[in-house]
């Protein structure tokens, strides 16, 4: 049982200036395990600031941690040269935010994927890429008359994130991060969007990181869940269990504050304490600690995981009593 | 269950050549610009076949003569036929501005591509170089090299290299600029996930959106090149045999050309002058539009 | 609760086209709404549908190839396509205010926050004393939750939520009837976002004004607001409060929106709704939203359905819902 992908330990340090000694910590000592034989969607959920983008980048290798190891089929993927890059090249895929950005407005829609296939020689003829072109833009809902020979310009935001997805489509990757793929997509498409996405899983065996601040479509889409804060784990889990019962307080504020599309269900009593966001020096210990209503002294020293159940842990000395978890082995609890 | 989208009503979209005229309607330097531009060389094209070049010397007819019908420009006091003199010379100058021009567009694009794409020392020192140098007055420099030339040895090339000396910093760091945004762009990204190495995504995706920019570079470039020629011929450092229309100022000025009633012999090189210069001053313009897709008001 | 008799804000067939290379696209056809005193609407389409246009409209602020061809927009009484410019400026102080999407980033980035504030009020009634206009700066702030030191400071101090919340304290500042509020927390986290929706809801209380607010996110909309009004391809499809929105859509369309939001309950269910929306370029004959309506009927591919009133007060633009049914 090999590990499709696995974080040792990283943690990655941005340093400004020269002269000045201000850093922020984008990631602390994350670690993370990915089955190569069971495909899953992994949530990697917090808001801006959390590290979610940096953990993005640093799994497609544009950028290299300050420490620790990002292995990929075991192994270290700042290492990989030549062939073995290709490999990951085309195994790890990506689809972003801003269905407009990603393509050059020089050329057509077309370009997105003829060069995917040309690059990574998936035809041997213009008619068979063509072919793959049709079927992958067939799978994602699109009639190829509508959108080929088109300039980004000229079509929808939801036909060009759709054109986004079946780029990954023809490329069959073995993991997809998916950053807030339809965060920038009218609301009546992005359930089409998503099951487009969870079909990848289930029927091509694509493993999915899906990065959001939406927890909605997280729910829906997800089976397990990471929730990051500055950088940290602040709890992580199965799904379901974490948003229907959330217990690490930042957790709670965060689930608090979705909109719900239910009248029935209104925005929680948390208190949001400390409403300035922090923008001053980050603190030793729990980063959620200034904000929170159940600090205490220790909460500022150091944070460990506390595994609550089989499926649920979360790094808040509110569950002292339970056994500690160490970061390495956080992936147990990720069901998939 | 996917759903399928169902087909777009397709929006009735006007033909590319209604397009183009609304685009002309609409950017109006560039077109008089351009139009003059080709009313120029197409001048200078057909004079360059039909004339006889070596009337554009002196001792070649009778001087001092006002325009005729034998001499539709008149000749001057050294027995230049003028109309000879002012194809040969907008021929050169052409060849000076695109010679100059071109090389100094083509310095820019491969310095300022390869300092921001590849950032670092290489970038520090390129980036250094062009901070320095920019401030030194042109002029100054060009006046001293142009002077303190054997006169024999300066020709039309030696005047587009004075020229290009001091002129590629501009377009490079121009270029530099642009494609160090250019490199952080999310399709950059996308290409090299696509599988594309560091060479195709300059030339594939970023310098295809770098034309507007290039050529706006190239037709100030070739604004630069024509101007700085025409300033040291008309301070009599040009190539002096040779009928480029600053010289042929120049020397009309050395005669006295206004005293002595000459009038056309000053008169129609500036007036040639004032066209190219004006020409390329609005296609710059016009291409500062195109390039800038802001003030651009296209579909 | 301070309600009067006739309600703050009118809007009567409004409709705007936009005039460009490609034809006149009708970019709002039929709108009609009206509002009371504190009552928040919110505004809901997809991208295209004409949602900033109206509010663009409401404020004459269309700029050509755009014009507003008919209608009228009554604040307060006053009809404010009947206005001069100069009056119109004024009534932008004074009776409607428009909070524009990103309106964090058009914060002047070299002034202070104070003296961008202090220059609203000025703006509005010159001849205000000093003192008087930094106690209500300071005032406004509070309201928006916001301590005084932020008065001192640049907009690039501040964090994206902080920025939209004193956007919000500007405009309140000259307590406006009708706060017209464009996306205010689409670039925000959740969290951020519930405080920003939190501080409009106490801030529209305090002054007493209506809130329009414009989105496409209907989980916000069911957490603020009091009514809605769905529009589609430029025109309104319904209007109904917030309750019988969620519970009993009566428009295919909002139906289908309805049911394509996902929930709590429904886990792993996806239901989208098939086709595109069209180009107001190019708008289908009759009901704009016919080729994806799975119950359509013969009339709706000739007549466009007009916005009428049901029993319980709700305004729906469907033939199903018509004499002609």
């Amino acid at each position: 049982m090999t590990d499709l992908l696995e974080f040792k330990n990283v943690t990655k340090i941005y340093s400004r200036g020269l002269l000045s000694k201000t850093s922020t910590t984008a990631l602390s000592n994350i670690s993370l395990k990915l089955d190569d034989e069971k495909p899953t969607i992994v949530t990697v959920a917090g808001e801006s600031g959390s590290g979610k983008t940096t953990l993005a980048m640093l799994l497609l290798g544009f950028i290299t941690p300050t420490s620790g190891q990002i292995l990929y089929k075991g192994q270290d993927i700042s290492k990989l040269r030549g062939s073995d890059r290709m490999v990951f090249r085309r195994e790890v895929q990506a689809v972003f935010q801003d269905p407009f950005a990603v393509f050059n407005p020089f050329y057509t829609v077309d370009h997105l994927l003829t060069v995917p296939i040309k690059r990574f020689k998936l035809a041997k003829s213009k008619r068979e890429a063509r072919a793959i072109m049709y079927e992958a833009l067939n799978a994602v809902g699109l009639a190829p008359e509508d959108v080929l020979g088109r300039y980004p310009h000229q079509i929808s935001g939801g036909q060009r994130q759709r054109i986004n997805v079946a780029r990954a489509l023809v490329l069959k990757p073995k993991l997809l991060v998916a950053d807030e793929p339809v965060s920038m997509v009218d609301a009546s498409l992005r359930a089409s969007i998503l099951e487009t996405l969870r079909g990848l899983q289930r029927n091509y065996g694509v493993s999915i990181i899906y990065i959001t601040h939406d927890l909605t479509t997280a729910y829906h889409i997800a089976k397990s869940i990471i929730v990051l804060y500055r950088g940290e784990v602040m709890e992580a889990g199965d799904v379901d269990t974490i948003i229907n019962n959330p217990k690490h307080p930042y957790t709670r504020l965060l689930i608090d504050s979705i909109p719900w599309p239910d009248i029935n269900r209104h925005w929680g009593e948390t208190e949001i304490k400390a409403k300035e966001s922090e923008l001053t020096a980050q603190n030793s210990g729990c980063k959620f600690a200034p904000r929170c209503p159940f600090s205490f002294w220790p909460c500022f020293q150091t944070t460990p995981l506390f595994r609550l159940n089989e499926h649920q842990a979360a790094s808040c000395f509110l569950y002292e009593e339970h056994p500690r978890l160490e970061a390495e082995r956080l992936t147990e609890l990720l069901p998939v | 269950m996917t759903t399928l989208a169902l087909s777009q009503p397709e929006v009735i979209r006007p033909g590319r050549l209604t397009l183009l005229l609304r685009y002309m309607r609409r950017n109006k330097s560039l077109v008089i610009g351009l139009f003059i531009v080709l009313l120029l060389t197409a001048f200078t094209l057909i004079g360059m076949l039909t004339i006889d070049k070596g009337l554009a010397y002196p001792l070649s007819v009778k001087t001092k003569q006002p325009p005729s019908a034998q001499f539709p420009l008149g000749t001057d006091f050294f027995g230049r036929d003028l109309l000879a003199a002012m194809v040969v010379g907008m021929w050169q100058t052409a060849l000076i501005g695109v010679l100059a021009g071109g090389l100094g567009t083509l310095i820019g694009v491969v310095l300022g591509f390869t300092s921001a794409y590849f950032g670092g020392p290489i970038d520090n020192g390129i980036k250094g170089i062009c901070q320095i140098l920019t401030p030194i007055p042109p002029f100054l420099i060009q006046v001293v090299l142009a002077g303190s030339l054997d006169k024999r040895s300066v020709t039309v090339y030696t005047m587009a290299f004075i020229v290009v000396l001091l002129s590629w910093m501009g377009p490079t760091l121009v270029i530099r600029s642009q494609v160090l945004s250019m490199k952080e762009r999310q399709f950059v990204s996308v290409a090299k996930l696509s599988g594309m190495g560091d060479l195709g995504v300059i030339f594939g995706e970023i310098l295809p959106n770098l034309l507007p920019f290039i050529a706006a570079a190239f037709v100030g470039q070739v604004f630069a090149a024509v101007f700085a020629s025409f300033y040291l011929a008309v301070i009599g450092l040009g190539p002096l045999r040779e009928p480029l229309l600053g010289n042929t100022i120049w020397s009309a000025q050395s005669q006295g050309a206004f005293f002595n009633g000459w009038w056309w012999w000053p008169i129609e090189p500036a007036v040639a002058m004032v066209l190219i210069l004006g020409s390329l001053a609005l296609i710059n313009m016009g291409l500062d539009e195109l390039a800038n897709p802001r003030i651009r008001r296209t579909e | 609760m301070n309600r009067t008799m006739e309600p703050v804000l009118k809007v009567i067939d409004l409709q705007v086209s936009y005039y460009t290379d490609l034809g006149r696209a009708i970019a709002l056809a039929g709108a009609t709404l009206s509002l009371n005193a504190e009552e928040k609407l919110g505004l809901v389409g997809e991208s295209g549908s004409g949602k900033s246009t109206m509010a663009l409209a409401m404020m004459r602020m269309i700029k050509p190839p755009g014009r507003v061809e008919r209608g009228q927009v009554i604040v307060d009484g006053t009809d404010l396509r009947t206005l001069s410019d100069e009056e119109m400026l004024r009534a932008r102080l004074s009776k409607i205010a428009y909070i524009p999407q990103g309106a964090m980033n058009s914060l002047n980035p070299v002034t202070r926050i104070g003296a961008q504030m202090m220059d609203a009020i000025k703006a509005h009634d010159p001849k205000a004393r000093k003192s008087e206009i930094l106690e209500r700066c300071m005032q406004a702030l509070e309201s928006v939750d916001l301590k005084r030191p932020v008065f001192r400071m640049y907009a690039h101090e501040l964090s994206g939520g902080m920025k939209q919340r004193v956007c919000i304290a500007i405009s309140i500042l000259l307590k406006q009837k009708v706060i017209i509020c464009d996306e205010p927390t689409s670039a925000l986290d959740v969290v951020t976002q519930r405080q920003v929706m939190e501080t409009i809801d106490r801030v529209q209380k305090e002054i007493g004004a209506a809130v329009i607010l414009i989105g496409h996110d209907m989980g916000l909309m069911a957490q603020f607001v009091d009514k809605v009004a769905v529009l589609y391809a430029g025109r309104l499809m319904e209007v109904s409060t917030v309750r019988e929105m969620f519970t009993n859509p009566k428009h295919p369309y909002a139906k289908a929106l309805i049911n394509s939001l996902p929930s709590l309950d429904n886990k792993g269910v996806f239901q989208g709704i098939p086709g595109l929306a069209p180009s107001i370029l190019r708008l289908p004959s009759g009901c704009a939203f016919h080729p994806r309506c799975s119950r359509a009927i013969e009339v709706c591919t000739t007549e466009i359905p007009e916005l009428g009133t049901l029993v319980d007060g709700r305004s729906v633009a469907c033939h199903l819902f018509s004499d002609n049914a």
